[in-house]
């Protein structure tokens, strides 16, 4: 009694803070929209979304020569022959070890020198972050001639290790500056207590302040990998051998090819898919926190 | 241990002193790695290219080797008008797709950010072709726009347009039909990134305008919009440098076709360095393309103002 008395007297002079009555009103605000013009554009949109990913496996399951809007009776002849006669199992290998590769090799450098940027002040600090921000006006594209050239001074060319090392270059600014945001937002106070309590900086950083980066170290590896997976040009540029190409060049041949084969390359087109469709599936709830967390408020 | 509590801050000093034994080097150890793959990978080519692009270099005419000065730059201003073609098609390519994005985004993040039945899934579905890379996105609309198989086969059973039209090989079609199949994968970008930010807008705002009276257009352009300010103008600037650069969808979908209509810059200097092997004057290009680029990001950030107020 007392207390609903006091709540009710309090907010007047406040006049700010009218909480109680609030929730109610709030929630008709939002629902005010009427459904109809939620529904309405979003399955607009549904079907430009959808309709695409619809055709792609339409080609991939009906036989080749059939025109039915159905997929059915449905085959696999084409995943057959893209996976063993158009050495997609090989790409497919290669891909998952630039992938692999490349996530670990960021995420790690990235820890580091995010955990830098996060925690001290040093000299070159400012200089080190306006590099970090210039380097993402340097398109990898353009800068492929001197890129071969180094590659090619330190025999690496055809080997996977060029395109790995040059997949993590050019994820590394944008991985930094997410990382060390995440450490920003873990109290530097929990570090503290750790240092009091007689555990090295290192000790302190693994136990205390890695586990809080899990959601954050989660998405800069997705992206990393997703990114490699996708990527087309260092891997058409720097390697020549087919048995060391990746899946994006194996589906751009696909495409190159003189009478292209439908079929094939809808089938070569899912198997590209489906590594990153499970690691989107696996991290959809850490994405939109990842970005908030990193790109737009940093 | 309240004593101890009480002097937290005296023995700070020897704490610090012992707890990095290596207080001065332990930042540069950490950034070490990934300041010196960026200085091998990044700094030094770039630099590589400002040197080629006053050399004559071209490995398959080795005889003509050698410095140019500015020859390629004025051949670049003189005597080409492949490169005033592609510059206008880049302005026209990043125009558009940028714009349109920005539009599309924009109303995905609004309509997705309302609380209705299936949202998760609704926004997992429309959000999904982001995944999707550059050269998968051409392989799909590929298929798409196919002449034989495509969807303009079962538009014409309908009545509509006629067989064998290949959107991608006609000069009329060729832009939209691109525009289409990009935008069908950076829309979701946009939304995204635009989704995010909204939805640190505090509700309060909304109530407080709601008792004022002002209706959902007025709390959109007075509340939202300017919250929003920041996060649009950084993620339209990295989208349109990101649009302008990226070459994987273009190169795959069109290879710039037909007949150079669907040529950006940074195709023309990727075909130029790649087929056709003229490493200089590919150089003097990207020169250039980094000069443009530069140029219309400070512009740009002038001109929004960017985090005026808070710096």
């Amino acid at each position: 009694m007392i207390t609903k008395e006091a709540t009710q007297v309090a907010p007047a002079p406040a006049a700010a803070v009218p909480e109680p009555p609030r929730p109610a009103k709030r929630h008709r605000a939002w629902d005010e929209v009427p459904r109809w013009q939620i529904y309405l554009p979003l399955g607009i949109y549904l079907l430009f979304t959808l309709i695409p990913f619809y055709w792609i496996l339409l080609f991939a399951l009906r036989p080749a020569g059939s025109t039915s809007l159905v997929p059915w009776p449905m085959t696999f002849e084409h995943f057959e022959k893209v996976w063993t006669e158009r050495s997609f199992g090989t790409y497919f290998g290669n891909s998952v070890l630039v992938g692999l590769a490349t996530l670990v090799m960021t995420t790690v450098v990235a820890l580091a020198g995010g955990y830098a940027l996060a925690r001290f002040d040093f000299k070159i600090k400012r200089a080190f972050m306006l590099g970090l921000l210039c380097s993402q006006f340097v398109p990898g594209a353009l800068l492929l001639v001197p890129l071969f050239e180094i590659f090619a001074e330190l025999q690496m060319i055809n080997s996977l290790g060029s395109v790995i090392i040059a997949e993590t270059v050019f994820q590394l600014p944008l991985s930094m500056i997410l990382i060390s945001n995440f450490i920003k937002n873990v109290p530097t106070s929990l570090e503290e207590a750790a240092w009091v309590d007689g555990c090295d900086r290192f000790r302190a950083f693994r136990v205390i302040v890695l586990p809080l980066l899990r959601p954050g170290l989660i998405a800069v590896g997705s992206f990393a990998f997703v990114h490699s997976w996708n990527h087309f040009l260092f891997a058409l540029m720097f390697l020549n051998n087919q048995d060391k190409q990746t899946i994006p060049v194996g589906l751009n041949t696909l495409m190159s090819a003189d009478s292209v084969d439908l079929g094939a390359l809808a089938a070569g087109g899912i198997i590209a898919a489906v590594p990153v469709v499970i690691v989107f599936a696996f991290i959809q709830k850490w994405l939109i926190t990842g970005f908030s967390a990193g790109a737009v408020k940093g | 241990m309240a004593q101890a509590a009480a002097v937290a801050k005296p023995p700070a000093p020897p704490r610090r002193r012992r707890a990095s034994a290596t207080p001065r080097r332990l930042p540069y150890l950490l950034i070490a790695p990934a300041g010196l793959l960026m200085l091998g990978f990044i700094a030094y080519p770039v630099i590589s290219v400002f040197y080629y692009s006053l050399q004559e270099y071209n490995p398959t005419k080795p005889w003509r080797n050698g410095y140019a000065g500015f020859d390629n730059f004025v051949h670049i201003f003189t005597e080409d008008p492949q490169f005033w073609g592609t510059l206008v098609f880049s302005a026209k390519w990043v125009f558009v797709e940028v714009g349109l994005q920005l539009l599309f985004g924009l109303a995905l993040a609004l309509i997705v950010n309302q609380t209705f039945v299936g949202r998760a899934i609704g926004r997992a579905l429309v959000f999904s072709p982001w995944a999707v890379s550059g050269v998968l996105t051409s392989a799909i609309w590929v298929l798409l726009y196919n002449s034989q198989t495509g969807v303009s086969r079962y538009l014409a059973d309908l009545g509509i347009g006629s067989y064998g039209t290949s959107w991608l090989s006609d000069t009329a079609t060729v832009f939209p039909a691109a525009v289409v199949a990009d935008l069908w994968r950076g829309v979701p970008f946009f939304a995204i990134l635009i989704l995010a930010d909204l939805q640190s807008v505090s509700k309060d705002l909304y109530e407080a305008a709601e008792v004022d009276g002002a209706g959902r257009f007025q709390q959109f352009w007075h509340i939202t919009l300017p919250h929003l300010k920041d996060a649009i103008i950084l993620s339209t600037l990295l989208r349109a440098v990101w649009e302008f650069n990226n070459v994987d969808l273009l190169y795959t979908l069109t290879g710039g076709g037909p007949a150079g209509e669907t040529t950006t810059l940074p195709l023309y200097i990727a075909n130029t360095s790649i087929d056709a092997h003229d490493f200089g004057y590919a150089s003097a290009l990207t020169t250039v393309a980094f000069v443009i680029l530069l140029f219309c990001s400070i512009v740009y950030l002038r001109l929004s103002k960017f985090g005026g107020e808070n710096k």
